[in-house]
């Protein structure tokens, strides 16, 4: 795996070198070069003296190493279903542009925030003194709670009912909630929201982790102590709690809370686990071969320690992102986010208007938005699991 | 510990000074037109108008000298009165949760590696996780929603029923520090006596020790509410707390046990590889006595190493829990506190989220240097 990542970054520099990428595409020139990778094998590079096979023998490597690892991954079914299940929330956050750019949503009727079925689906119902079927019956003091039904029927008479949460039906596929907004706009929005979190709180994380830790792990001393004792302060800090706090003084905007989140778990508990990984790489020879050669702390660090730490790094990302999609979604469930369509909000919504002790009568309110943020913190954390086991040949089935 | 401590509160404190908030326009209920004078006094009168380092250096000698500032929300009530009432619910909570969820992980994880490769494993596993990563506040509106509204069981929500207390003869709290007390007091018994008859030098005195005390001890706890002149007024009322105590506990626990599982499932199959444990087999030891004896005992470092990082965890989910079943404590004072723009009790709660989140390190910390004999010679490093 490091291996395959430390190719991977040269490969994003390879086009400067190379100087297009049209000739490296072909399939059957990778497969010529395979026999001679095998027998170079890592030290490929200052034998190949042409720009072009160099680039060619990197990015056999690359494939090669991404199939193995592939292989290893395939076997963890829950990394597969983790896989599978962000695959799924992707689809669902990419539908919605194409629903409203070809016309089959229309915007006033299905916009997350703005939207609004003005003409819900309606059930007749007939106003009794004592209700016996809630179907179809009606409470008569019910009608003065109600602003929906006309207050000038007397008992007996029958009325066309609007329901604004509706029940799922045609035009709605997931019903739609109390303001008349459809519901599976707002979860498609909401999975936009908490990818679009998730995934700048894991790389703001992984920059600075992997940034303190190499850093802390070369250079030791004062700066390894001061960075090591602030990770334990904030490994201590309840984060949840300082969250709501810092959200008491300011109005969080969504990147806020990636970049506060980033932060906090990139100075804390990432960080101590990659400075240990650092710290045994930092103890083998090539490091040491690199500072007899000539380089400096700078060089070492860049581009020896932290290629190495990267495909931990990449193991933590996946949990990164698995707490702050909870955090997001407990933050928005709180109100102290401001943010437009959130999975958090839905809950909260239902929760405030009182439909969520109505569970089972009401369960597209209910479970769509609170299962849909405990799939994708999960999926997150099952690829993360599976990840371990590619990057950790300990945890592999013997 | 001190030092952590200072530093918690200082950087906490920084942190609030840092942010672009107007505190004094937040008391004025956020109208932004307040004239210039009332500004100036509300600012003397919250030392606002002094240079940072000076209210930094008040802020701290008076924290020290218990002096948190009054809350503009329950107006003229210090917030230290209010977190000295609010604090023994959250540590109730706590220590509850945690000593359940730790327990129940800890043996889950137990059964899970022992039997390996069975078709309960991957449901049992897959329903771990999806509990360990749930959305919090929406699982625990479930359990009351299946507990209390469904199955109308449990209570709803809060931390007593007012109609059974309205003509009770004691406060809330002192009712409630009783059964702490009791509580804490037949623990701690009953821990000394499990510690005694492990070491007995007779098995069989051992296992007289162990059933005897531990009978004993119940039976105290039990004559205790049922015999005694205190207990017995109290009895409902602490029947009432405990009650309403269930589902809280409960909630934290299905959500933190199964990262414990995990954690215990996957250091009890690399135990299993050592050799001791084929030894141990060899020898032809029951296999229970393997298991409980030798490849538990081995497995519970790590997992004792995580509590120290469960600490924080467990007080995020509390405050979730708390705020969700209206519990009074400290959690639920900080959320309310914060929607309400109530800054000096959200600081106040905020430290003394901290300060629990500090003990509970430490100790965490002591009890892994008790597990691990190790520990003790070591070098930090």
């Amino acid at each position: 795996m490091a291996e395959k990542l430390e190719t991977a970054s040269e490969v994003d520099q390879g086009p400067q070198t190379v100087g297009g990428i049209g000739g490296i595409g072909g399939g059957d020139g990778v497969a010529g070069v395979g026999g001679g990778t095998a027998a170079g094998g890592g030290a490929a590079g200052p034998v190949v003296t042409s720009y072009g096979s160099w680039w060619r023998i990197r990015l056999s490597l690359l494939r090669r190493s991404v199939h193995d690892n592939w292989v290893i991954f395939r076997r963890n079914r829950m990394g597969i279903a983790g896989l599978v299940i962000i695959g799924f929330w992707m689809l669902m956050a990419v539908m919605p542009s194409l629903f409203f750019a070809t016309g089959f949503w229309n915007r006033a009727v299905y916009d997350p925030v703005t939207g609004l079925e003005t003409d819900p689906p309606t059930r007749t119902v007939i106003m009794v003194e004592r209700v016996t079927d809630p179907r179809t019956e009606i409470d008569r003091r019910a009608v003065l709670m109600d602003g929906r039904i006309p207050s000038d029927l007397g008992l007996g008479d029958t009325f066309e009912l609007p329901l604004q949460p509706a029940p799922p039906n045609s035009r709605h596929w997931l019903g739609t909630d109390p303001l008349g907004r459809d519901v599976l706009s707002q979860l498609m929005h909401g999975a936009r929201s908490s990818f679009f979190l998730g995934i700048l709180a894991a790389t703001v994380t992984v920059v600075i982790a992997t940034l303190v830790g190499s850093v802390a792990a070369y250079y030791g001393g004062v700066i390894d102590s001061l960075l090591m004792r602030l990770a334990d302060l904030l490994i201590m800090i309840p984060g949840l709690a300082l969250l709501i706090v810092i959200g008491s003084v300011v109005t969080f905007q969504l990147w806020h809370l990636a970049m506060v989140i980033g932060i906090l778990s990139g100075f804390g508990g990432t960080a101590v686990v990659l400075k240990s990984q650092a710290l045994a790489v930092k103890v083998k020879p090539f490091v040491d071969a690199a500072r007899v050669a000539g380089g400096t702390g700078r060089h070492i660090v860049l581009y020896h320690l932290i290629p190495s730490v990267m495909p931990l790094s990449v193991l933590y990302m996946m949990f990164t992102v698995t707490a702050a999609i909870q955090s997001e979604a407990v933050l928005s469930f709180l109100g102290l986010l401001n943010v437009d369509t959130s999975w958090g909000l839905m809950i909260q919504l239902a929760h405030t208007q009182g439909y969520l002790l109505q569970a089972g009568e009401f369960w597209w309110l209910v479970f769509p938005a609170g299962l849909a943020v405990t799939l994708l913190a999960m999926a997150f954390f099952l690829l993360g699991r599976g990840l371990d086991e590619v990057i950790n040949p300990r945890l592999r089935r013997r | 510990m001190v030092v952590l401590f200072f530093v918690f509160l200082t950087v906490t404190w920084f942190l609030l000074y840092a942010l672009p908030g107007d505190s004094v326009a937040q008391q004025f209920a956020g109208n932004p037109n307040i004239p210039p004078e009332a500004r100036q006094v509300a600012l003397e009168r919250l030392g606002l108008d002094k240079s940072p380092l000076i209210q930094f250096r008040d802020y701290m000698t008076d924290f020290f000298r218990g002096d948190l500032g009054v809350s503009f929300s329950q107006y003229p009530r210090p917030v230290i009165d209010i977190i000295a009432e609010r604090l023994p619910r959250t540590v109730v909570l706590f220590l509850t949760a945690m000593v359940t969820y730790y327990w129940a992980g800890f043996l889950a994880g137990k059964y899970l590696a022992w039997k390996r490769g069975r078709r309960g494993e991957t449901l049992i596993t897959v329903s771990g996780v999806g509990l360990y990563t749930v959305f919090m506040p929406w699982f625990a509106l479930m359990l009351i929603w299946l507990f209390s509204v469904q199955l109308d069981l449990l209570p709803l929500s809060k931390f007593l029923d007012p109609v059974e207390w309205r003509e009770a003869p004691f406060a809330a709290n002192q009712v409630f520090m009783r059964m702490f007390w009791v509580t804490v007091t037949a623990s701690v018994v009953l821990c000394a006596v499990g510690w005694a008859s492990a070491r007995a030098v007779d098995r069989r005195w051992g296992r007289l020790l162990r059933w005897g005390g531990g009978v004993l001890v119940i039976a105290g706890f039990v004559g205790y509410w049922y015999g005694t002149q205190p207990g017995q007024a109290m009895r409902v009322y602490a029947g009432d707390i405990a009650y309403h105590l269930i589902l809280p506990v409960m909630t934290l626990t299905l959500v933190n046990f199964a990262g414990v599982m995990l954690l215990t499932r996957s250091s009890m199959l690399d135990t299993m590889r050592e050799d001791f444990i084929l030894t141990a087999r060899a020898k032809g030891l029951p296999e229970r006595v393997v298991r409980d004896r030798h490849a538990a005992r081995t497995a519970l470092l790590p997992v004792a190493t995580s509590l120290t990082l469960a600490v924080a965890t467990v007080i995020d989910g509390g405050v979730i829990t708390e705020t969700v079943f209206s519990w009074p404590g400290m959690g639920q004072i900080l959320v309310s506190s914060v929607q309400l723009e109530d800054i000096p009790l959200a600081v106040g709660a905020f430290s003394f989220i901290g300060v629990l989140a500090l003990i509970g390190h430490f100790v965490a910390d002591m009890l892994y240097g008790l597990l691990d004999p190790r520990i003790r010679v070591t070098e930090h490093g």
